[in-house]
Parts: C-alpha cells; structure tokens; sequence
C-alpha cells in the first residue's frame, strides 16, 4: 500500500465492541473477525479520510516505533482484509 | 454444567412459506404453517436474547423470508438488538419499494441465491416461471442501493456446468463474493438423490474451476466453496462443531443446533416460547448431545483429525450408518464409506430420474423418488 492511499472499510463492515466477550471484532458479511489490539488500532484510524501515510505516521508517534515498521505490519494487515475484499482503497 | 462457550451466529427461519419450490430446500419435510410462526414481538425478544448471549451474525432466512409481511421491523429491531443483519433470499417478494425500507432500517448484507444461470433452468428447478427474471431485476436494484451482496449458486448434476457462468454474474452483480455450494443431501435433498447427485467428474471439475477462478480474481471476488460431500475423502466440519458456533430457530420457535437436526429421532428441542435462549444454548440435552469430543466411537475418538473436523455432520451419520455418534460416513475412516461411494456412483448414473420439487407448508409430502 502506498502512503498516498486512502484505505476505507467498505459498506457493510463495520467495528464493533462484542460485549459479551469484552473484545473487538470486525463484523463483515457473514464473518466476524477477532481484533487483537493492533488490529483494532489500526482499523480505528482508518476513516476513509486520511492516507495510509498519515495514518502510520499518527501510529508510529503514539506508540514510539519506526514509521517504517509500523508502516510494514499495517500494509500486511491490511493487504489481507483487502484480499478478502473488507478494505477497500481510495 | 456445559463448557461451551457463547454462539456466534444465528439462522432465524422466519417462515417455512416460500414462492419456489427448488427440490434441495433445506427445511425438514413436515413444513411450519403460518398460523405457528412466531409473531414480531416474539422475534424482536428472540433477537435480543441472541445478542445478549454473545451472536453477532443473525442471518434472516426461511423459506423465503420476504414473505414475512414485517420483515423490514424485524430488520430494524434485530440492528437495535446490535446484530449484523444478513438477508438469505430468493429475491421473490422484494420490490424496489421493499429493498429501499431494509435500507432505511439497516440490513447490513443480502445473500441472494441462485438456482441457475439461465431462465430455463433456474425456472424449472425454482419450480417458478419467470422466477429468473425477477431475481435479474431484484440483483439491480440491489447493486443501485448498494447493499453488499453475496451470490449463492447452488450447484448439482444438473447445472453445475453453468459453474463458470454464475461466477462472471457475480461479478456482473457487483458481488463481493460467491458461494459456489454444492447440494448438500438433507431435508428435501435427500429424496432427490437419483436427480440431483453430481458424478465424481463433475465434482472434480468444479474443484479445478473454484482454484482457478480464485486465483484469477483475488482481491475481486471471494469464493467460498462447499465441494460435493459424497465425493469427499474426510467430511464437512459440520456447524463448526455441534453446538460450538451457531444455532437456528425454526419459524415455530424450536431452536436446533442445525437446520438438519430435527432428523436425530432419539433427541427433544425446546422452544424459545417455552425456556429463554441462553438456557437452551448452554443447558439443553439437544446441545449438549454432540459437543466436544467425549461422544465419539472409533475410529473417530482416536483420529487425530477429530478436532478438525469433529466426525462430520451428525444428521448425515444418521441418514446413513443408523446412528447419530457414527463417524460421517463420507470419512474414508468409516467402515460404511465403502457402500456410500457405491450407492453415490448410482445415484449419479440415475440419468432419468425425475425432480421431487418441495411442497407448501401444510400440504402432504409426496412420496420418495427411490
């Protein structure tokens, strides 16, 4: 994914707090995938406004990690909700 | 006390009414009438239970759940209960006027199923002229609205040629995914083995159509592939495992670990009218019949594969072995595998075998083909 991209989660996936089981889940047609909390961190700063460049940049300062590492982790994240079509990019 | 931990999906079979009458319907043979179904207040209070007991997924289902006049206030009351709403349908009984109120009440998903890839076959194995036709229109005007759509091409001897075809329509629809799932024999399906049983080419041909279209579409199309469970070697992971995931509540209110189960004579379901839906999950004999592993004979409870696949479908060990605890007779570890290739080949080769189409709700089963 490249810096100036824009991912976005598409319609009809959407976070959501499982208070039954007090944890984050990423509700999708049909599935509902398990966030641990850089997953849920991450999908918490997609808005369909800011770049993927911001958004690992805005990660990267808040947890004091290389922008690149967190850059790296995201993408990889990313790339797999993308291939099951759950993100899409602008 | 049971272990089991909370479900995360719910099938709510609204009604057993439906307009077609396809001969693999999964609804058990004697069909809920309309005068049983559960009313709106009592679904609402179903779906609310759902979510307090851990279900995100509810899928909306049937029959065909448009025929439920209140559909569009079960849609809006089961998003204010917090569940990801799901519409399993035929796409008869929805108008544009119709699928613009889900809309508004806040359907997340439509699951719309295919019964062929042209007018003539989709109508005849429908058992509803100009059924086709209509879906066509309906598939507009969801892809118009917007609303995230899943194509289920339900697939057997007859049409599983078309498999190329309904995954172009798919992406013609705008779907995000298809789930190419080949008839699974209960319910009304298994009266119509001799018509409806793929050959073991044709099941081996849609294995090599599935990989190549997955790797061709990647990112596009997602395929979700139910293969053809008589040709297996080892069975499905039915239900995720028995009472592990998900439950069903029939139109009537009896909630059933899957569709299927009302088959296992020796087991008694409750019924949401009766007892409250956490005690029935975690509680009842019926769910508690199959979890886990401690159930199981050999070779089942010494294969390392039990956990993977917990002995298959529960439902089919009985239509076929006699005994519900049976390994899946699809395993190639069950002593019965053997006789259920043989009697699979036959079905195959039962070329003139007529369609048993489903009944209304109410109306006598005819009686099997065989």
């Amino acid at each position: 994914m490249e810096p100036a991209e824009i991912p976005l989660l598409p319609r009809g996936v959407r976070l959501h707090h499982d208070r039954v089981r007090d944890q984050w889940v990423l509700l999708a047609p049909e599935r509902a995938i398990t966030l641990d909390a850089v997953g849920h961190a991450i999908l918490s700063e997609v808005d369909g406004q800011r770049s993927f460049g911001q958004i690992t940049a805005l990660l990267a300062d808040r947890y004091a990690a290389p922008q690149a590492q967190i850059a790296e982790d995201c993408a990889g994240f990313l790339r797999a909700l993308r291939d099951r079509r759950f993100l899409e990019v602008a | 006390m049971s272990q089991a931990r909370p479900p995360i999906a719910m099938l709510a079979e609204l009604t057993h009414r439906c307009p077609l009458a396809c001969p693999y319907c999964s609804n058990p043979l004697d069909l809920a009438r309309q005068d049983q179904e559960l009313d709106t207040a009592r679904w609402t209070d179903v779906f609310r239970q759902a979510a307090d007991l851990g279900v995100l997924q509810l899928h909306l289902s049937g029959g065909e759940p448009a025929s439920r006049r209140d559909l569009t206030d079960l849609v809006r009351a089961a998003r204010e209960a917090g569940l990801y709403t799901n519409l399993i349908t035929s796409g008869i009984g929805l108008s544009e006027r119709r699928l613009r109120e889900l809309d508004a009440a806040g359907l997340d998903h439509i699951q719309l199923s295919l019964q062929g890839t042209t007018p003539e076959m989709a109508d005849e194995i429908g058992g509803y002229r100009g059924g086709f036709a209509r879906k066509m229109e309906v598939a507009r005007w969801i892809g118009e609205i917007g609303f995230p759509l899943t194509l289920n091409a339900v697939l057997h001897r007859r049409n599983l040629h078309q498999l190329p075809r309904a995954i172009d329509m798919a992406l013609e629809m705008g779907a995000r995914r298809i789930e190419v799932a080949t008839v699974q024999f209960h319910g009304w399906a298994l009266q119509n083995r001799d018509a409806l049983m793929p050959t073991r080419d044709q099941a081996r041909q849609a294995d090599r159509v599935v990989q190549e279209a997955r790797l061709r579409l990647k990112g596009r199309l997602v395929i979700d592939y139910v293969p053809a469970d008589y040709h297996s070697d080892y069975p499905k992971r039915c239900m995720g495992g028995w009472g592990s995931t998900g439950l069903n509540v029939t139109p009537d209110g009896l909630v059933l670990p899957c569709h299927a189960a009302q088959t296992l004579p020796h087991l008694s379901f409750e019924s949401v009218q009766d007892r409250p839906l956490a005690e029935i999950w975690y509680d009842s004999a019926a769910f508690n019949a199959y979890r886990g592993t401690d159930w199981m004979q050999e070779p089942c409870s010494s294969c390392e594969r039990k956990t993977v696949d917990f002995g298959g479908c529960r439902c089919q060990a009985m239509a076929l072995a006699g005994d519900a605890a049976a390994t899946d007779p699809v395993c190639i570890k069950s002593p019965h595998h053997g006789a259920l290739q043989d009697r699979t080949a036959a079905h195959a080769a039962a070329e003139d075998a007529p369609l048993t189409w489903r009944v209304a709700p109410g109306r006598s089963v005819p009686e099997p083909a065989e």
